[in-house]
Formats: structure tokens, sequence, C-alpha cells
């Protein structure tokens, strides 16, 4: 394969830039490769997280040509080599060093969404009775590896930077794994109406586009659950004949 | 809510280290949008042209009160009550509730919302504006009566369906023609757009945590979501439809174009 050139971003929270390294590619490399070609021929002190190299520990996340991607699931063959690679940290978050952003913002988000709270058991030993297709669809959330490149590119993140009121799409998956279970008895709307900003998401879909799970985010997840807030707060004729029905 | 802070090293509109052409979906939606409107616009204020042989065209269905024989209502001139300062079209009577589901639509909003107000342009595209209130207040706030259109929408396939139905029926009896197939296109398309609807998906079975209790809803649930996959394709396809069906309306009734008979 031909050689290439990477243009990647060096740099702490006090600044930096771009500089290009160019570098001998082989059948098969993916952007990782490359990056850590270039962290052990020219590069020592080049900072990147990454750990599995598979795509499922959700590490390596960060911009590709200016796109939000895992390093290790982007082949260079899918890329146009003849002009530089860029390659720069996730635009959202605060950068450590390098390719390295601190995501523990979300970590911390993740603690305010109510907790699962198991209803009343269906047999006398404690147990549940759950059928199989009512567990499918929350378990297509639990494929998220939490990569962040979701809440990366969410622009009431990225652009807005409405960090205090809203959780961003990895946390409506979340709420969404919860809310949806059949064993779950907590309600989240209100939080999620109130606390969690869910009315900020006009549905641009970007965090569907960039998730490397393939998971449903939009569609799936967040549009479920603004129909629930819409249940709830905004449909008085339901509530009407909820309030009917008893 | 816990904060961080993050300095804003986004630059402007339009901004980006993306490289591929991300301004061309949205460019197309203008486009497309932008012309369904404006065509929109005009035949609805138009009043003319809408109706041939069999034949109704979408925008003006259902013709409440009109002069053309598929009314239910049928006036010679325009009605005392119909306000002085608006040109009287029958279309008027109805296209609230096509447009107002459309324009409400979880997919048009996010499309328009990149096309027509560029929040944002694109993924990882830099915004013109700073501020920014979603769909949580006035005025976006209004989206969430989407389900209430959608209501109105599930009639109006019936209503369509009819429509398409009457277009197999000439003066001498049953026949089918270009314009029948035309017209029986717009409820199928019409009804892949409404029934797959993520509102519909959602009152249907979607809000419901054992929807296996209910197996009749299960099974609708799975139709609609099936739908709901390509909800993008069903939308333009049958936004495009009813554009097409008007005109071939308008090019019959002109006599541009011959209404051929299959048999």
């Amino acid at each position: 394969m031909a050689n290439a050139t990477f243009r990647i971003w060096r740099g702490d929270k006090s600044g930096g830039g771009y500089k290009d390294y160019p570098i001998e590619t082989s059948e098969g490399m993916v952007v990782l490769d490359a990056v850590h070609q270039i962290q052990a021929s020219q590069a020592n002190d080049l900072a990147v997280r990454w750990n599995c190299k598979a795509g499922k520990c959700g590490s390596c996340s960060a911009e590709v040509n200016g796109f939000p991607k895992l390093m290790c699931m982007t082949r260079l063959n899918t890329l146009d080599l003849t002009q530089p690679v860029t390659v720069q940290p996730m635009q959202t978050f605060p950068v450590i060093r390098d390719l390295v952003t601190d995501v523990s913002w979300n970590y911390e988000v993740k603690k305010t969404i109510q907790k699962m709270k198991t209803r009343k058991p269906d047999a006398s030993d404690g147990t549940w009775r759950v059928n199989q297709r009512d567990v499918d669809r929350p378990q297509e959330f639990r494929k998220c590896i939490e990569c962040f490149l979701c809440q990366n590119v969410c622009h009431v993140l990225r652009e807005h930077q409405m960090f205090s009121e809203f959780v961003g799409p990895r946390f409506f998956v979340y709420a969404a794994a919860l809310e949806m279970n059949p064993v779950d008895a907590a309600d989240r709307v209100a939080d999620l109406k109130d606390k969690h900003g869910i009315g900020l998401c006009n549905i641009t879909k970007c965090c569907t586009h960039v998730c490397p799970e393939e998971i449903k985010i939009t569609d799936n997840a967040i549009i479920p659950l603004k129909e629930r807030v819409v249940d709830e707060f905004f449909d008085p004729v339901r509530k009407l004949f909820k309030m009917f029905k008893g | 809510m816990p904060s961080i802070d993050v300095p804003v090293r986004n630059g402007g509109f339009g901004q980006t280290s993306r490289r591929d052409n991300w301004w061309l979906a949205p460019l197309l939606t203008f486009i497309g949008l932008g012309a369904f409107v404006l065509y929109a616009n005009v035949r609805v204020f138009q009043g003319d042209h809408y109706h041939f042989g069999p034949y109704l065209s979408p925008f003006y269905s259902p013709e409440i009160v009109g002069p053309s024989p598929h009314a239910w209502f049928q006036v010679a001139a325009r009605p005392a009550w119909w306000p002085g300062f608006l040109p009287f079209s029958a279309a008027l009577l109805v296209m609230w509730a096509p447009v107002g589901f459309r324009m409400t639509c979880y997919y048009y909003r996010g499309a328009y919302y990149k096309a027509f107000w560029a929040d944002p342009p694109n993924c990882s595209v830099g915004e013109p504006r700073k501020s920014y209130w979603g769909e949580r207040s006035w005025p976006l706030v209004i989206q969430n009566i989407h389900r209430y259109f959608l209501y109105f929408a599930l009639i109006f396939i019936g209503i369509l369906a009819h429509d398409a139905w009457k277009a197999y029926w000439f003066a001498d009896g049953f026949h089918v023609n270009v314009g029948s197939l035309v017209m029986t296109l717009n409820p199928i398309l019409l009804g892949g757009y409404t029934l797959g609807c993520h509102s519909f998906r959602h009152l249907i079975g979607g809000g419901m945590d054992e929807i296996s209790k209910s197996p009749s809803r299960a099974a609708a649930y799975d139709c609609v979501t099936c739908l709901n996959k390509k909800h993008m394709v069903w939308a333009w396809c049958s936004l495009v439809w009813v554009a097409f069906s008007d005109v071939y309306l308008v090019l019959c009734s002109t006599g541009v174009w011959q209404d051929r008979r299959i048999f």
C-alpha cells in the first residue's frame, strides 16, 4: 500500500496544533495501528487511549477526518490516503493530552439517572417471569460500549455546551434500557423532561449515525422516550381517558 | 446536573474538519421540501384544475365545500361565510391536517432543522447561532401535538383510498386508466408513511413494557416497526407522489396529457 500522512492533533488543555507524520501503511491496517506505529517510531510521547482493538471497549474514540469514529474500527482502505488523514481528539470533552479527553462528566451524569426499582416478584421464590420478546427491546441498548461518540457528535453538547441541562444520547439509551425493562417499576419520565432535558433533542440522528454498535438511538430510544413524555405531559385526552379508566 | 468547562473550539457556521460532501444532504432536502411547499401553495390558492373525470387532486381531498361534482356540499360560487381577505379554495379547509402531520413528523423535523435552520447544518458542522432552545420551550414545544395530527392523517388515508376506488368508475362504467393507477398509488404510499409513524408505533404498542401479553398489539407493533425502519423513504415517496398526482390532473384537465385507457 502507498505511503500516507497522518495529521495528528498534539497538545493539552493550554492549546496545541496539528503535526504531520508520514508512515508506511500495509493491508488491513486501521487508524489505531497507524497511531501506534507513529507512537513507536516517531512520537513516543503521543498520548492515545486504547484497550481492546476490537471495537468493544469504547476507549479509542476520536475524530478521523472530522467525523467521530473508533480508531480501531476505521480501516485505512476506507479513507482517502492521497490527502493527510486528520486525527483529533473528541471536541466535546476537555482535552487531557493529544488524543485523550476527559470523559468523566459522563460518569457523573449516569449517577443522576434513577436506578432500577424492581416490581413485585411473580413467583413465591422471589423471581420474575419475563417473556423473551419483552427483553429483546431493551437488550439492544445493552450493546452500548460507552465510547461516547454519540455524546461527542450531539450538537446540544458539542455546539451549545448545555452540560448542566442535557444528559445526551448515551444516557437516553441508558434510561430507555431501564424504562422499557419489564421488571422495572420506577418512573423516570418527569426527570427526562425536567432534569435530563429530552426536549432539547431535535432529532438530528447524528448519534445514530456515529454509533459503532449500530444502536438505533433516535428511533428506538429517544423518540419512544419523547412519546412517553408526551403521554404524561402533553396529551390531555389520554390523561382524561386514563383518569376515567382508573 | 454536573457541569464541565470546555473551551469553545468551534469557530462558526459551516466550520468542520469533515472532508465529505456534508452539505449535499441538507441542500437536497432544502430544494425538495422548498419546491414542494412552493408548488403546493400555488396549487392550493389557484383553486382550479383540481379534478378531472372521476379523479380529485389529493390537495383538495376531501372537497368539503366547492364547485366540483366531488364536493360534499356543492356551491356554485364563493360561500358567504368565507373570510373576505382570503381567496376561496376548497383545499384550505383540509390542507392543515396533512401539512400539520408532516410539519410535526419526527423525520421531517430532523431534516428541516438541518436544511432550513442549520441547527446543525449537519453532524459535527458548526452552527450559525450560539443560542438554542430545542423543542423544550415555545414555539417548538408545539411539536408534541404530532399524535393529534396522526389521528387526522389516518382518516385521510381512508378518504384517499375512497378517491382511488372512485378513480376506476367512469361515465361508461368500470375501467382502468393510467390516472386510476396514479390515484391508487397515492393512498398506498401515504399509508406506508402514516402507518410507519413514530407516534403510531408508540400508541400501537411501543408504550407497553410487556407487549407479549397482547399478541395482537405485538403483531401490529412489528408491522409498524417494519414500516418505520424506512420512514424517510416512505415520507419522500408519498410527498413526491402527492405532487405528481396533482400535476397529472392539471396536465390532463388542461389537455396537455391524455389519460390513456388500459382496459
